[in-house]
C-alpha cells in the first residue's frame, strides 16, 4: 500500500463504511474489507482497474467523480476517500461539496504543487515542474487542477469545511511530525492528507 | 402447495430425450389474474446441493436459450449455451456450487407453454395462441416454486445475461431477502422502443406466414418455419456488433458467384448464407407461438412501472450484493442502460459492482470467449463467498 494509503487507513475508525473514489487497483479498499472490518466500495474510472478489482472480489463501480457522487444518498457513508486524484476532477470544489454531502468525514490526499522542489523548478527553469509525483510532461498528465496546501485549506475556510487534520507526508520517507504548520508544510511536503468534516 | 405423485420423475418425452421435470398440479396464478394449472418446470442442475442449502445458484437463460446451460444439450448434441462458464473448474464452479436452470415459462422446452397440452378444460389440448400473456414475473414466480419445493431459503446467487439479466433483476426486487447476489449481464431494468421496435418487427414476419393460421398452426401440422426464420434473422443482427459482422464476412461473396454476373435472388453474400442458417436452424427447436409470448413479457418488462416511473423506489427493499456487467458493443442494450440500473442501485446504498467489458463482439459476447467476463464472474463470487464468511463469523 501507498504511504497516503497507510496514512488514511490510520484516520479510518475500524468497521466504518467507506467510497473510496478513484480507488486504483482497490490496495485500500482490500486493507479496509479485509483487514479492518469495514464496509468499503470503490469508484474508478479506469476500465483495467474496475476489471482487476472486482475480479479480485472487491465492490467496485466504473464510474467518473464528477458525475457520479451525485447518485448516492446523503450520509450514506462515514468517510468518503479522494485519494491523489483531486488534482485530475473537473469540478474540485462541488467533489468536495459531494463527498461532505454523502459522508460525514472526507479524506483527501494530493500531491502537493507548493513542494520547494516544484517552486524551483518553475523559478529557475521556468518549466512546469517534474517530479517522482509529477512525473509527466504537462502536455501528457491527467492533472488539470495541481493545488497547494495553502490553496486547499483556503478553499476549505471558503466552502466553510472543518479541517479535523491534516499531514504532510514524504514519498519515501515516514510522516513528518515536526512540520506543524501549514506554510512550512506546504514548502517541505510532497504529498497532502486532510481529514475533513461538514 | 400440493405436488404430484410424479414429482421429481424424469420424464420421457416425445423426442426420447430426458427432461428433468416437475409437476404442480395447483399451477401458479399469473400476474394478470390467471391461472396455469397444473404447471410443469423443466430444468436441470450442476453439482450438488450443500447440507445448509447455501450454494445454490439460479442461472437465467436468455429469450431463446434453454435449461442446458453446462453439458450436452440432449436434442442439439452441441455444448450447453454456456458450457464456457459454468462446470468443474471453470468460473461458475460446479465443485463448489449447486447450479440450477430452468426452462422459462411460456418456452418450448418442457416447461410450461404454449405447444403444452392444456388440462384444465373438458377435452385436452394444446395451449397455442390461447396460453395467456406472461411476464418476466411470472417467469420468476414459476422458479420460485422449484426453489421453495427443494427448501432453499437463500439463492446464493443469481445470474442471467439478456432476457436472463431482467430475470436476476426482478429476483432482487420481488424477493430481497431471498437472494445473497445478483449479477444482471448485458441486460436493462426496462425494453426500451427499440427494443420493443425490434422485437414487433419479428412478430409480425410471424403473423404474415401463411401458415401462422392465427396461432393454430399446430391443428392443422403445419409450422410457420418462414416468419419465424425471419424473426430470428433479424434479431440475430441485433445481438452482433457491426465490427463482428464485418470481420466475419464483410463483402465476402459465396464462393459458386465468383466471376459470375449479378443475381436477384438466392444468396449473393456470405453474410446472408449464414443468415438463412441461423433461422433454419432456429425453428427445428423454437415455437412460434412461444417466441410471440416471451418477447410480448420482454417488452412489457419495466422495472419501475409499479412505482410511478422510479426505478429508486422499485429498488429500495434490495439487500442483495449486485455485480452489474456491461459489453462495450452491445447496441441491443447499451453500457448506458446499465449505469441506470448502477445509480440506481447506488441511491439506495446497495453493495454494487459495475464493470464495461471492453469486447467488439456485440450483445451475444456474454456467450462467446471473452477472459475478463470469466474474472469478473468468478471474482464477484470468490469475493461475495469471502464477505459472507465474514458476516457469518461477525455474527
Amino acid at each position: 500500500m501507498r504511504l497516503d494509503q497507510r496514512c488514511i487507513v490510520e484516520m479510518i475508525k475500524p468497521q466504518s463504511k467507506i467510497l473510496d473514489i478513484g480507488c486504483g487497483d482497490g490496495s485500500l479498499i482490500d486493507y479496509l474489507c479485509r483487514d479492518h472490518q469495514c464496509d468499503a466500495r470503490g469508484i474508478e474510472l479506469d476500465m483495467a482497474y474496475v476489471t482487476q478489482c472486482v475480479g479480485k472480489g472487491l465492490p467496485v463501480i466504473q464510474g467518473n467523480a464528477d458525475f457520479d457522487l451525485q447518485h448516492y444518498p446523503t450520509n450514506g457513508f462515514d468517510y468518503v476517500v479522494l485519494s491523489r486524484t483531486l488534482q485530475a476532477v473537473n469540478h474540485p470544489k462541488e467533489v468536495l461539496q459531494q463527498m461532505l454531502r454523502i459522508g460525514r468525514h472526507a479524506i483527501v490526499s494530493f500531491p502537493n504543487f507548493g513542494h520547494w522542489t516544484l517552486r524551483a523548478q518553475l523559478l529557475f527553469k521556468g518549466r512546469m515542474p517534474m517530479t517522482t509525483v509529477w512525473g509527466k510532461y504537462w502536455y501528457e498528465t491527467p492533472n488539470i487542477h495541481p493545488c497547494t496546501m495553502t490553496d486547499f485549506v483556503h478553499l476549505c475556510e471558503v466552502e466553510g469545511h472543518r479541517i479535523e487534520r491534516w499531514m504532510a507526508i514524504d514519498e519515501q520517507g515516514e510522516r513528518a511530525p515536526w512540520r506543524r504548520y501549514v506554510r512550512l508544510a506546504n514548502f517541505f511536503g510532497e504529498q497532502a492528507l486532510f481529514l475533513l468534516t461538514r | 402447495m400440493v405436488i404430484s405423485e410424479k414429482q421429481d420423475e424424469i420424464c420421457e418425452t416425445n423426442q426420447d430425450q430426458l427432461i428433468q421435470k416437475l409437476v404442480f398440479p395447483e399451477g401458479i396464478t399469473l400476474e394478470s389474474g390467471k391461472i396455469i394449472a397444473p404447471l410443469e418446470i423443466a430444468y436441470q442442475t450442476y453439482g450438488q446441493l450443500s447440507e445448509f442449502k447455501d450454494n445454490a445458484i439460479l442461472i437465467c437463460h436468455a429469450l431463446t436459450g434453454d435449461q442446458y446451460v453446462a453439458g450436452i444439450h440432449p436434442v442439439t448434441k452441441k455444448p450447453g449455451w454456456w458450457s464456457k462458464m459454468v462446470g468443474s473448474g471453470l468460473p461458475i464452479d460446479t465443485d463448489k456450487y449447486f447450479v440450477i436452470c430452468t426452462n422459462v415459462l411460456g418456452s418450448c422446452m418442457g416447461t410450461t407453454g404454449p405447444r403444452s397440452i392444456r388440462e384444465d378444460i373438458s377435452q385436452p389440448r394444446c395451449w397455442g395462441a390461447e396460453f395467456p400473456a406472461i411476464t418476466i414475473k411470472d417467469m420468476v414466480n414459476t422458479q420460485k416454486i422449484l426453489i421453495d419445493y427443494w427448501g432453499i431459503e437463500r439463492l446464493f446467487a443469481v445470474i442471467g445475461g439478456s432476457m436472463g439479466g431482467m430475470q436476476a433483476l426482478q429476483w432482487a426486487v420481488s424477493y430481497p431477502d431471498q437472494v445473497y447476489s445478483v449479477m444482471p449481464i448485458a441486460t436493462s431494468s426496462f425494453h426500451s422502443a427499440q427494443n420493443i421496435a425490434f422485437n414487433e418487427v419479428g412478430r409480425q414476419a410471424i403473423f404474415s406466414d401463411p401458415d401462422w393460421r392465427d396461432g393454430e398452426y399446430w391443428r392443422y401440422g403445419v409450422t410457420p418455419y418462414r416468419g419465424l426464420a425471419v424473426a430470428r434473422m433479424m434479431a440475430h443482427i441485433t445481438y452482433l456488433s457491426e465490427d463482428a459482422l464485418n470481420r466475419k464476412f464483410g463483402r465476402k461473396l459465396q464462393e459458386s458467384l465468383k466471376g459470375s454476373s449479378l443475381p436477384i435472388f438466392g444468396d449473393m453474400f456470405q453474410v446472408e448464407s449464414y443468415l438463412h442458417y441461423q433461422g433454419s436452424n432456429f425453428v427445428r427447436r423454437f415455437d412460434a407461438n412461444s417466441y410471440v409470448t416471451i418477447t410480448r413479457a420482454m417488452d412489457w418488462f419495466d422495472l419501475s412501472q409499479t412505482h410511478d416511473g422510479d426505478l429508486v423506489k422499485a429498488f429500495a427493499p434490495v439487500q442483495s450484493r449486485f455485480c452489474v456487467i456491461s459489453l462495450s458493443s452491445d447496441w441491443l442494450f447499451p453500457t448506458s442502460r446499465s449505469r441506470v440500473i448502477v445509480q440506481a442501485l447506488n441511491r439506495v446504498g446497495a453493495k454494487v459492482s459495475f464493470v464495461e467489458i471492453t469486447t467488439d463482439k456485440g450483445h451475444d459476447a456474454f456467450l462467446l470467449e471473452e477472459p475478463n467476463l470469466d474474472l469478473t464472474i468468478q471474482g464477484f463470487l470468490v469475493g461475495i463467498e469471502e464477505q459472507r464468511r465474514l458476516e457469518n463469523y461477525a455474527s
